[in-house]
């Protein structure tokens, strides 16, 4: 009979995950709103099932995103996940193959060698043998990488691990336990009986050579059961329930569901896909350039698993948005935190084990009472334009931007008028970075009001805070350009006359502009119409935050400070004669960390117009008309 | 009116900042959540440039100093005009972290309401 | 057999450096004063006249020229001290072009640099046309007249204190201390050379803190109409008609406050000299954290350095008038002739 006691664990383990797995996403998808409902379903049975398939093997197995990272990492990830799910189809075939019968249950292929003790001296057998060997190898190998990396970060090219709770301590060590545990059952099994292939086989036969190895397998057989079964257990309470919610996230992202700006069972199953590998740390500014440890998205995504007050961590980030870019699960660390900013005061609450780890618990949301009002401000009538300027709040700190635009626009023939001349009304952005949507409503109509009463065609504005809300959450007949685009505009429908500047620059990325909005050529193209184009060590989507962000509301001085120094440095590696930006804000604040000149797109481009400026009125007639016709 | 009668000194006492029966928790809350709250020195340059107030009574340098004070019922409908627009943290020559200070004197009233300070 | 006379080197012919030269030199020792311009007078040869009593700088532009015009000084011009480095008993100084000058003691008197205004973008130095800077207005001083950019006479004139002083934002937290009193000067100055003109000075305290400073503040409120609204302002632009206009809060009031300017008077503080640092980082000398050199002892060794034989004098080691530098530059040389003493 084969039934022997110790399969009991792995299989309690196995079928209680199982049933786990199920009902959990039951009810996330029941908590789904009604049209994400009708995403997934659809995704599920068309062409994003496939990808989700596609991704699930690139990702969740072979971890291709943290292997282009890091390569020893990501080795590390790909080893234990792809090796282990080797082993289990390989495993089950054998067992299917080699065992007595066919289809058997999951614990005769896990427990095979014990089933069948001296299988594969000969032929094919021998082979398949080796095979399944040098699959455990290779896990171990991984394994070994994963023990260094929790001793020795340093090494792995990490420069901070995770900290765990001691339930991920337990699921750790549970799941270190399992494949050493496996390659001692193994071996010594495959040593009473004189088989195995050789890595088993080898230490086996050592092994047996001076130990009673018949008694002595049983125990590890035991320990292998034991540890399958823990791991299985603690799963949904642990880190490592990130294995399979991770399949679950691929589905619905792939199926085109988004964070949106509620939480919802999407970023519940976001907070659970987080792996805390920490990728996000390592790429983190607050951390490796301010010194501050405790704030990064992974430990800004535990707080919410744990239903910890975290308001303090929410608070304390720069928005940068570095961290979504490497983050190997694809999370919205963005719109997560915001979300969680648009949260009220909330108490530190520590939940029971119980409702801890029930099924239908949610972090509890609390309505946030509006703090700012702006009833005060009164509307305006303004005078028409075709084309309108918005320097924004920031820019009547950089003058030079201002003149820079207006001596732009005069040259090119723009007849425009400038909105905040004498001092506008903020766009909004900076409260919704603070998560005060609603407030920021009232500003957001105010501006809008002079902006459709001015029957612009044309919003231009020198700020990418302004810019990125412009674009996302006005709703204008405008057509909403960030200056950099502007000019290259002009410049490309020949309105703009420019010299050449014998000058090396190199671009800065505004985080706003870049991340925040895509926008990454034009700058680039309109500097190397006029100067010659440096490459920054770390530039577009990977873009260095100045350290000045808004998005921040608690960060001192001091703080910002480094950060700038540290970004400033890596950008001017290469002595340029001019670090240019394209926001205000990144120019205030590298200003004040460099000996480097730091000049605004505009000024740059302002340079290198003849003087006197040339005017060419008739060409901006026919850009607001194509703009009309486009529209 | 009648009050004030009754005990004569009342009449003058709002004008007074009675320092040692004023109630500086909000003070200690915003020094805790802001500690460069400390480090004004009220030059003024925050309260020039302030986009809210150029539109109506918000004034981030008087607000630091009515703090200070134990004046704090100035504020309740001051404090809600600011727009976090920034500004004021470019212009700030003791780098005060202006729109958390802000912020923590909004979040300080509204716990002194609710008697949590 | 007469002994050959000491020789000391002092870098800086600004007015520590002249004085303490001439003082050397008056006392018997040889001394080579090296100066970076093409002649000696620092600063002050732009000035056209000091606080508190408007006396013209000439007069002491005179006397500190006459007191260099030594045989034993010999004024190596268009030169920096690039490095001071011991060489057995003797001091090494390298300077600039590569020539080397052997001394027994060497006295540090590179000076300060004036802020760049342009760093305060805000106030748009370099942007707008009637911007000026207060050296810039005593050049306007020495021409005889006061003329915005388009030549006419300005109609209202303001003085912007702590440009690039008490400004974490430009990493200057140290108070240059002279400027406050400059201003009130030059408000005083630009008063009687146009009457009509009305003059404002914003500021964000008074720091009357020598003799006579007070009274001159006082005269000016007194005697020349001089206006003084509490505030630092936060930026500057420019209006329809070309005409500047500042935004500033008038603290006292309690009140933002807008104001056209016909021109705009940057008191720009002081600073560490750029030569001066670099010497002192290639010589090993230490600065503070307000990039001034600093003393072996702020109370009793206030000329002393970390190094030996080697002794400072002067702005060098912070923002001080013309008075006290002449004092400190006196006190260097006690301090250095001390030294060679004992040696």
């Amino acid at each position: 009979m084969n039934s022997e006691l110790f399969i009991i664990p792995f299989n309690l383990g196995l079928y209680f995950i199982l049933i786990y797995s199920v009902v959990r996403s039951t009810v996330w998808f029941r908590d789904l709103s009604r049209s994400d409902k009708l995403r997934l379903q659809r995704g599920f049975f068309g062409r994003p099932f496939m990808q989700s398939i596609r991704e699930i093997f690139m990702e969740s197995l072979l971890h291709r995103k943290i292997f282009r990272k890091n390569p020893v990492l990501g080795y590390m990830h790909m080893s234990l996940a792809f090796g282990w799910f080797l082993l289990i189809v390989f495993g089950t075939i054998e067992a299917d193959f080699f065992g007595e019968r066919h289809l058997n249950p999951p614990s005769h292929a896990i427990f095979f060698r014990w089933f069948n003790p001296g299988h594969g001296d000969t032929g094919f057998a021998s082979v398949y043998n080796f095979w399944m060997d040098l699959l455990l190898a290779f896990i171990l190998s991984g394994l070994l990488l994963a023990m260094i990396k929790r001793f020795i970060p340093g090494m792995m090219g990490m420069k901070k691990t995770t900290r765990h709770t001691w339930v991920d301590r337990l699921a750790l060590i549970s799941l270190w336990l399992i494949f050493p545990a496996r390659l001692f059952a193994e071996s010594f099994t495959c040593g009473a009986n004189g088989s195995g292939s050789f890595l088993t086989g080898n230490l086996g036969a050592t092994l047996a050579s001076f130990l009673p190895a018949a008694q002595i397998a049983p125990w590890f057989w035991w320990l292998y059961s034991l540890a399958l079964g823990t791991f299985f257990f603690l799963l949904p309470v642990s880190r490592y329930f990130h294995i399979p919610v991770e399949l679950f996230l691929i589905f619905m992202r792939n199926s085109g569901i988004t964070t949106g700006d509620r939480s919802s069972s999407y970023t519940e199953v976001q907070t659970h896909a987080c792996s805390s590998c920490g990728v996000c740390i390592s790429v983190c500014q607050m951390s490796y350039a301010a010194g501050i440890h405790n704030i990064q998205s992974a430990y800004f995504i535990k707080g919410l698993r744990n239903d910890r007050d975290i308001s303090a961590i929410t608070a304390n980030c720069l928005m940068c948005g570095r961290c979504e870019e490497v983050c190997p699960v694809g999370i919205e660390l963005g719109p997560m935190r915001l979300i969680e900013r648009r949260q009220g005061e909330r108490q530190d609450s520590i939940p029971g084990f119980l409702e801890r780890y029930s099924l239908t618990r949610k972090r509890s949301t609390i309505e946030r009472l509006p703090t700012q009002s702006y009833s005060y401000l009164e509307r305006e009538d303004p005078a028409r334009a075709d084309v309108l300027f918005f320097a924004g709040c920031m820019t009547h700190l950089t003058p030079s931007v201002i003149a820079a635009m207006k001596k732009i626009m005069e040259s090119a023939g723009v007849r425009y008028r400038f909105m905040d001349e004498k001092g506008g009304v903020c766009c909004g952005r900076p409260l919704m970075l603070a998560g005060r949507d609603r407030e920021a409503r009232e500003l957001i109509n105010h501006n809008s009001d002079i902006i459709w009463k001015s029957g612009a065609k044309i919003l231009v504005t020198s700020c990418p805070i302004c810019y990125k809300v412009f674009r996302e959450s006005y709703y204008l007949e405008a057509q909403v350009m960030h200056h950099s685009e502007f000019m290259k505009n002009l410049i490309e429908e020949g309105s703009l006359r420019l010299g050449y500047l014998h000058r090396k620059v190199v671009y800065h990325d505004p985080c706003e502009l870049g991340r925040g909005s895509g926008i990454y050529e034009d700058p680039r193209s309109v500097i190397s119409y006029v100067a010659e184009l440096q490459q920054a060590t770390q530039e577009k989507n990977m873009s260095l935050c100045c350290g000045g962000s808004l998005g921040n509301l608690t960060l001192a001085s001091g703080k910002r400070a480094l950060i700038a120094a540290d970004a400033a440095k890596i950008l001017t590696q290469s002595s340029p004669d001019e670090l240019i930006t394209a926001c205000p804000l990144c120019k205030k604040t590298f200003v004040q960390a460099t000996d480097t000149k730091v000049s605004d797109i505009a000024e740059l481009v302002a340079a290198a117009l003849p003087e006197p400026a040339r005017k060419a009125r008739s060409r901006i007639r026919r850009m607001t008309a194509r703009t009309l016709a486009d529209g | 009116m009648d009050q004030a009668n009754k005990f004569g000194f009342t009449i003058n006492r709002s004008r007074l900042i009675d320092y040692d029966r004023s109630d500086r928790k909000v003070r200690d809350y915003v020094t805790l959540m802001e500690p460069s709250f400390r480090l004004c020195f009220a030059c003024g340059g925050c309260a020039a440039t302030c986009t809210a107030g150029y539109h109506k009574s918000f004034n981030l340098r008087r607000m630091n100093t009515l703090i200070r004070r134990g004046e704090i019922e100035p504020l309740r409908e001051e404090v809600t005009r600011c727009m976090l627009c920034g500004k004021c943290l470019l212009v700030c020559p003791r780098g005060v972290n202006t729109r958390n200070v802000v912020a923590a004197a909004a979040a300080a009233i509204r716990k002194l309401d609710r008697n949590e300070l | 057999m007469k002994e050959a006379l000491k020789h000391i080197v002092v870098a800086g012919g600004g007015v520590a450096g002249m004085e303490a030269a001439g003082a050397l030199a008056e006392m018997g020792f040889r001394v080579t004063l090296v100066e970076k311009n093409n002649d000696p007078g620092g600063h002050l040869g732009r000035w056209h006249a000091l606080f508190p009593d408007r006396r013209p700088a000439d007069e002491v532009r005179h006397y500190l020229r006459k007191r260099i015009e030594h045989r034993n000084i010999n004024v190596i011009t268009g030169t920096t001290v690039e490095k001071i480095r011991h060489h057995g008993h003797e001091v090494a100084v390298d300077l600039s072009g590569g020539t080397e000058e052997r001394a027994d003691a060497v006295i540090m008197a590179t000076g300060f640099d004036l802020f760049d205004a342009r760093r305060k973008e805000e106030y748009g130095y370099g942007i707008y046309d009637n911007v000026i800077t207060s050296a810039e207005l005593e050049d306007l001083f020495n021409n005889g007249r006061i003329v915005k950019a388009d030549g006419k006479e300005p109609a209202r004139v303001g003085f912007i204190h702590c440009v690039g002083s008490r400004d974490e934002k430009v990493n200057n937290n140290h108070c240059s201390k002279v400027c406050c009193v400059t201003a009130v000067k030059q408000a005083i100055e630009v008063r009687k050379m146009i009457p009509s003109c009305e003059v404002f000075c914003f500021y964000m305290d008074m720091r009357m803190y020598g003799p006579y400073y007070e009274e001159l503040y006082r005269e000016s409120q007194e005697v020349h109409n001089v206006n003084f609204i509490r505030g630092k302002v936060s930026e500057a632009s420019v209006n329809i008609n070309n005409r500047l206009v500042i935004k500033v809060e008038d603290t006292l009031a309690g009140r933002p406050l807008k104001m056209e300017l016909d021109l705009m008077v940057l008191m720009v503080g002081m600073e560490m000299s750029a030569p001066g640092a670099k010497c002192a980082a290639a010589s090993g000398l230490p600065a503070g954290i307000n990039r001034f050199l600093e003393t072996a002892d702020h109370h009793f060794g206030n000329n002393l350095s970390s190094m030996k034989g080697v002794f400072y004098a002067g702005t060098c080691t912070a923002p001080m008038n013309i008075t006290d530098t002449i004092s400190h530059a006196r006190a260097a040389v006690e301090e250095t002739v001390r030294y060679l003493n004992r040696r």
